[in-house]
């Protein structure tokens, strides 16, 4: 059994022995994604597991072990893990867990801390955490390196671009299912062209990128337009269906068609807040040229995305450079905690390109979406009268129907809006005629 | 055309309407459903048959509870928002507004333009349930709830965010003699007030306004409030004939578009034919599995007892204890032996004096010669009343009366839960003293008025309804929050078929897991303690002490005066006193006793106090509701306060310091960090010769000028007053404005990272879009670090010359006058702080640590709890004047705010000071304290001291906080005596 190793500061450290022995565990955000991810760390040498429990238990853990005024991501991330490690199966002397650590100004960079807490409270003192961040903890068995950072880069391209074309065919395809099962394929399909070590290069990407485009195409679909829902919202909370109560589904039951910007511009805004950070206020001009350098090769995989949906005639999002443009005259470079200023800047890429409605999903009392998200509604209804956006709080007390029931309501706004535009249009075209 | 109906199935009750062709209204019900909506929905559609039968019709469901039964029956279904603005838009054309109350819903839809709709979001005080629970609470019926209110004389600020804090905040008042026809009203303006604040968002309530949903159609008293509070006249304040039922009105004008034509016979098969899950989804493992198990659980519980003594056979001295508690009166009298010889337990429907004066009587009566009453202490809300009307001998803090009791019969008690009707209290014992005191403060409860109000709504007593509970079979898992979201957990849970055993067991064991993880948040048993004492009148409920035990794993003590046990406590402490005669109130003084209450408002100071004067008969006075002596004719104590010393000291930086104001004048709204900044601000304009012009001093008045700007109703008080400062700027013509985001604070070398709270740092960008009188004014809100001091000087020149046309070598002097201002501002700070200390150890006065954020000095904030500090005789100073004491070190948590790294550190600095003591002030919704508070205790506990917080809100409410403070004195005290005893 490898043994337990502190540092300094008394954090207990994941070491190389444990990198050999141990599993390291990672809660579920983006089935797709982190199905990708765990493949590439594998491959690098860790043993990994994504997290899939999901029942009550892991909400009981998490109010159980976590301070109740806790944002509710961090009550459910850490009770998924403390579920896991008490009922999964796995031995808990041979676990790591992984969090991320954004390191931001927000509550969300001490997930890592309050995980430490609650592992303390249940007597898992000796369970491993490593923090996923810029840099803020190291640990010997942990190493990040340029390669595994490309592939992971390539990884979040995969997913981000499954997860926008079967959200554009899933509502309109006509076998029940269709969808769903191309996507289990190409996740199969990926892990094991990244087992020959295929895939995990940009030229190779561009290549697959378009190859899953032409393989969504070819599913068969029929029917009107739908009504589009964006889903927006702070980082868990927007993705994860444990966190929204399984939000796509409900939306795509409801007739509507759900548009979920990727988690690419995440990860390039956090880039850029380093940059901007200099550029307001300050501060070393080589770690700002590091930031840009990165966020340049993130953006250029972007666009190779892009290209590949326009190619294929699906809908693409916008560029990082189309957001930032957006969000002048509403919020600024500094507004970074959290979501920050990309939250505003996805609804309004979301009403620009014809999806004014918006569900806006955020843990209970959330800090920066006081300011980016319900914050920012009453401005952009303003300034788009058509703009549709319901913002809804998700905790562990708030139940389901309450929560659809104000989703209806922006859905019945919604097609009302739709049907005026409908009767809308012939009219015009009378009177141009 | 066919007929059309329209069900509008809310939370309570069901509405159906039968429109014909012309939208003439054939039929009407408004009936409640006592959860069994779809069943009650069915009965009256039954009845209809004579209207409707054989008949091709349209339906259309709507309503909070209507999508489940929809769902199940395979009917049509319209959101009900969109159907009552259907119906609005038919019937009253021109509206500009409608405001509907429901029975757990609130809502605003704005017309004119675009159709916009508000609903209330998870946090949901304000509803008519809440009216319901607060007419409980005052033991009338709504109706006469409503009458009384049409009375009233005074309003008093009763928070309506949620039930307990309500409660919190009228049983004060009640307690302390309030009217309640005030009480009343104030009810009725708490859910305006909610109603406007929480809703309206930034959209003004103006034009034509309509108004329905049950409440507001029966109730005058709160139609009344939202006329007055609106300012409409009876043209714009429209109250429909038919205001209930607009919903299912509107549900039926939609059927047209959405709703399938269907014979009345088959709708009403499809309905009664709905399917009901089977069994629950989400269930718990039984309470008790079989009746020998519950006899042993109560064999052993009932052995828990203290012997009584016939008060008729017996002669000698006695001692009386009385709690008075927040909804019910408990009196004790007991024998030198603690034997009870007489006891009493009453709900005090809001008057605690009416109730104690005849049992005194009682009594006496009983007494006789033989027996002679040689104390009487008193404990509870009402302490205070209570010991001045009848001269009762001691006063106790209620802590110290339930650790009297409880250690009398577990002598090694460590730990004490006590859960009543409105409160529930939990705390340890260390060393012999209160420590660690849990109240249910925040945004939840549970108590055991929650389930009486539930008993109640299902036509149950809360004995019989508690005992259902006891062999369900499935108890539903409601989980562990605020009641309203309970609500809603019980409606689902019906909706899937629960019975009414499984919901009894359910709501007990979330009561408990309520306390437990939500109040006390422990993780294991050990967690509490080994020796745990359980009481209160809700314990005596059976269902909740076997959930209790079953959840800690442990079995605890339940005397079976537990609902007395605050009096039993009292009383004992009325026996050591060791009096040789009390001054309680004779007999014959009894006769003549009168009181009488009147609210009244203190001048004295900005506090603006709300008292309540009571007289009594002979002159007798007695004020309460005040935090200083100022209204009791004395002066304020004249006591060493760092909080006030810096708040004072803040506000004199305004005008023109030592420029000319040549350059005009700029205004700054006094909020957040504004409070520490100020310095910095000041001498940088006045540097510059502008005019520096400050908001006025926070006041509710000024939070209600901007409150309707609030976009986000769950963001902390601090935050939300500030939109208030940027109207009072606004008002006062003030068309250049200056507040700054700021990400970074100043690095003070003690902390991980020094960034502010996202609240803070992004505040003035959202007043920039939620204001829209700011886009006529210069408003200026930039991006600034001033973290970076030499990086500043360039950025801060450029900003000021494109902002104003500074010449940047001028900027830049200025900017360094700024950096020294502040350095100043906080040396002074902490010279006044050492200043007090010395001033302390002096004159042998305790020290009292105050740690909160710079805005917590605010009078508005912090309700003058630094008064109510100094009043018990404490120096207060706060911790950003110690704190520099102690070096960096590494914490349990990422230290990565400036204003908790000083916590931290202070904290630290408190536990090497015998003579210091800490107190961590905290807003409601503050979340960066979520991860500060835990880790400050951890700190304080380490280090051998007291942890104690005060949570604050905009309602000022001190009740809790006194609580608080004097058990941490009697904790001192204690703390005190074992050294002595130990040298």
């Amino acid at each position: 059994m490898a043994k337990l190793e502190y540092d300094s500061t008394g954090r207990l450290l994941f070491t190389e022995e444990m990198r050999k022995e141990y599993t390291i565990l990672i809660p579920q955000m983006l089935p797709v994604h982190f199905g990708l991810f765990a493949k590439l760390l594998e491959r690098t040498g860790y043993n990994v597991a994504i997290l899939n429990n999901d029942s009550r238990s892991v909400v009981d853990n998490g109010l159980k072990y976590v301070h109740n005024d806790a944002c509710y991501p961090a009550l459910l991330v850490i009770g998924q893990m403390i579920d896991a490690i008490q009922n999964g199966g796995y031995d808990p002397h041979k676990v790591a867990l992984l969090i991320t650590q954004t390191g931001g100004g927000c509550r969300a960079s001490n997930y890592i801390h309050m995980l430490r807490k609650a592992l303390e409270k249940a007597g898992l003192e000796y369970v491993p955490v490593l923090s996923l961040s810029f840099g803020l903890e190291k640990n010997p068995g942990f190493h990040w390196t340029v390669s595994l950072i490309r592939q992971l880069i390539y990884g979040m391209m995969y997913g981000d671009l499954i997860m926008n074309v079967a959200n554009q065919v899933r509502p309109y395809e006509v076998n029940k299912g269709d969808t769903t099962a191309k996507v289990e394929h190409w996740m199969n399909e990926l892990l094991d062209r990244f087992d020959r070590g295929d895939g995990m290069s940009r030229k190779k990407m561009k290549i697959i990128l378009d190859e899953i485009c032409a393989d969504f195409k070819s599913i068969p679909v029929a029917g009107e337009p739908k009504v589009r829902v964006g889903v927006v919202g702070e980082i868990y909370i927007k993705f994860s269906s444990l966190g929204n109560n399984q939000l796509e589904q409900f939306l795509l039951d409801e007739g509507a068609e759900p548009v979920v910007p990727g988690l690419t511009d995440f990860l390039i805004f956090k880039i850029y807040n380093r940059v901007s950070d200099v550029e307001m206020f300050g501060g070393s001009k080589l770690k700002e040229a590091v930031c840009k350098f990165f966020m340049g090769y993130v953006e250029k995989c972007q666009l190779d995305m892009i290209d590949s949906l326009n190619k294929a005639g699906f809908r693409a999002p916008g560029t990082f450079a189309d957001l930032h443009k957006l969000i002048g005259g509403y919020l600024n470079d500094g507004c970074k905690m959290g979501e920050g200023w990309l939250l505003t800047a996805e609804m309004l890429e979301l009403i620009h390109s014809g999806t004014p409605n918006i569900v806006c999903a955020q843990p209970f009392g959330c800090l920066p979406n006081h300011i980016v998200g319900k914050g920012m509604i009453r401005v952009l209804k303003d300034d788009y009268p058509d703009s549709n956006i319901v913002a809804v709080d998700y905790d562990p007390g708030a139940t389901k129907i309450n929560q659809e029931n104000r989703i209806k309501l922006m859905l019945a706004n919604a097609k009302r809006l739709a049907e005026e535009e409908k009767k809308a249009q012939p009219a015009e075209a009378v009177s141009a005629g | 055309m066919a007929l059309r109906i329209g069900i509008d199935i809310g939370s309570t009750t069901v509405k159906v309407v039968v429109l014909d062709e012309q939208n003439k209204l054939l039929f009407r019900s408004y009936e409640r459903h006592y959860s069994k909506a779809r069943e009650r929905t069915c009965e009256t559609l039954r009845g209809l048959r004579g209207l409707l039968g054989g008949q091709q019709v349209r339906l259309l469901i709507t309503g909070s509870a209507g999508l489940g039964v929809a769902k199940a029956s395979g009917l049509d279904f319209v959101q009900e928002v969109y159907a009552t603005a259907a119906a609005v838009r038919e019937f009253i054309p021109g509206t500009d507004a409608v405001i509907e109350l429901g029975g757990e819903d609130a809502k605003i839809i704005f017309f004119g333009g675009t159709l916009e709709e508000r609903m209330n979001g998870s946090c949901a005080g304000g509803t008519g349930a809440f009216i319901d629970q607060m007419a409980t609470l005052l033991n009338v019926s709504v109706d006469e709830l409503d009458a009384l209110s049409l009375k009233h004389e005074k309003i008093y600020p009763i928070a309506s965010r949620c039930g307990v804090f309500a409660k919190s905040d009228i049983q004060p008042i009640l307690n302390q003699g309030g009217r309640k026809e005030d009480v009343a009203a104030s009810i009725f303006q708490a859910v305006v007030d909610q109603t406007v604040a929480g809703l309206t968002q930034g959209r003004e309530l103006t034009g034509k306004i309509v108004f329905l949903g049950g409440p507001l159609h029966f109730l005058m008293g709160l139609r009344e409030r939202f006329v007055d509070t609106l300012k409409l006249d009876s043209d714009h304040a429209i109250f429909p004939e038919d205001g209930d039922c607009f919903a299912a009105i509107g549900a039926a004008l939609c059927t047209e578009d959405s709703a399938h034509l269907r014979s009345y016979e088959e709708l009403l098969d499809l309905l009664e034919h709905a399917a009901t899950n089977a069994s629950p989804v989400d269930t718990m493992p039984p309470l008790f599995t079989d009746p020998a198990d519950y006899d042993a659980f109560s064999a052993r519980h009932s052995a828990m007892t203290v012997p009584t003594v016939d008060l008729a056979g017996y002669t000698g001295d006695a001692y009386l204890g009385i709690d008075a508690g927040s909804t019910t009166t408990k009196m004790v009298l007991i024998d030198p032996d603690c034997n009870i010889l007489y006891s009493f337990y009453h709900s005090n429907q809001g008057n605690p004096v009416s109730i104690v004066r005849p049992q005194l009587q009682e009594i006496y009566a009983q007494c006789g010669d033989r027996v002679t009453i040689k104390g009487a202490a008193v404990t509870g809300y009402g302490e205070d009343l209570i010991k001045n009307a009848f001269s009762c001998d001691l006063g106790l803090v209620e802590t110290v009366a339930h650790l009297n009791a409880a250690r009398h019969f577990t002598p090694d008690v460590d730990f004490i839960i006590d859960i009543g009707g409105q409160d529930m209290k939990c705390f340890k014992i260390r060393n012999g003293a209160v420590d660690s005191i849990l109240l249910n403060e925040a945004c939840s409860s549970g108590c055991g008025s929650f389930i009486e109000t539930f008993a109640k709504a299902l036509g149950y007593t809360i004995a019989d309804f508690s005992k259902m509970g006891l062999f369900a079979q499935h108890p539903v898992n409601l989980g562990s929050r605020c009641t309203v979201f309970m609500n809603s957990s019980v409606k689902q849970a019906q909706k899937d078929g629960a019975s009414i055993e499984d919901i009894s067991a359910g709501l007990s064991i979330s009561v408990v897991k309520n306390a437990i993880y939500k109040v006390i948040r422990a993780a294991s048993a050990d967690d509490l303690g080994q020796h745990i004492v359980v009481q209160g009148g809700t314990f005596l409920n059976d269902a909740v002490l076997r959930s209790f035990e079953q959840e800690i794993g442990r079995q605890v003590t339940r005397p079976t005066i537990a609902g007395m046990m605050g009096a039993y406590g009292a009383a004992l402490a009325a026996k050591e006193a060791g009096l040789e005669q009390s001054s309680l109130l004779s007999p014959e003084a009894l006769v003549s006793f009168t009181h009488e209450a009147r609210p009244a408002t203190c001048k004295g100071c900005t506090n603006r106090c709300s008292l309540t004067i009571n007289k009594f008969d002979g002159g007798r006075r007695f004020i309460s509701g005040n935090r200083c002596s100022v209204p009791l004719g004395q002066p304020k104590a004249d006591i060493p306060d760092l909080l006030k010393f810096k708040y004072d000291h803040l506000r004199s930086l305004q005008g023109k310091g030592q420029g000319d104001g040549s350059r005009g004048k700029i205004g700054i709204p006094f909020g957040l960090n504004m409070y520490e900044n100020l310095p910095f601000w000041f001498a940088l304009f006045t540097s510059l010769n502008f005019e520096v012009v400050l908001s006025p001093e926070s006041t509710r008045s000024l939070y209600i000028k901007g409150q309707r700007t609030i976009p986000s109703d769950t963001v902390c008080y601090p935050a939300k007053l500030l939109h208030g400062h940027i109207m009072a700027l606004l008002e006062e013509g003030i068309d250049t404005i200056f507040y700054p985001c700021m990400s970074y604070n100043f690095d003070e070398g003690v902390s991980d990272n020094h960034y502010n709270c996202p609240v803070v740092a992004y505040y003035p960008d959202l007043l920039s879009v939620n204001i829209p009188a700011l886009a006529k004014v210069r408003y200026i809100h930039p991006n600034i670090g001033i973290h970076r001091a030499k990086d500043f000087e360039k950025k801060g020149a450029e900003l000021l010359e494109k902002e104003f046309g500074v010449p940047r070598r001028e900027s830049v002097k200025a900017i360094r006058r700024a950096y020294a201002a502040y350095d100043d501002y906080r040396a002074l700070v902490r010279t006044k702080g050492q200043e007090y200390i010395d001033y302390a150890r002096a004159n042998g006065k305790k020290i009292l640590v105050v740690a909160g954020r710079p805005y917590h000095m605010d009078p508005e904030i912090n309700h003058g709890i630094n008064d109510l500090i100094t009043s018990f005789g404490f120096v207060l100073i706060t911790e950003d004047a110690v704190f520099h004491h102690m070096s960096k070190q590494p914490r349990h948590v990422l230290n990565q705010w400036t204003y908790h790294a000083r916590m931290y550190n202070a904290a630290r600095y408190v536990c090497t000071q015998p003579d210091m003591a800490f107190i961590q002030l905290v807003s409601f919704g503050c979340g960066v304290d979520a991860i500060t508070t835990d880790e400050l205790r951890s700190i304080l506990e380490e280090g051998g001291d007291l942890y104690t917080q005060l949570k604050i809100d905009d309602i000022s409410n001190l009740g809790a906080v006194k609580i608080r403070i004097r058990s941490l004195m009697a904790a001192l005290e204690a703390r005190d005596k074992e050294k002595e005893g130990g040298r």
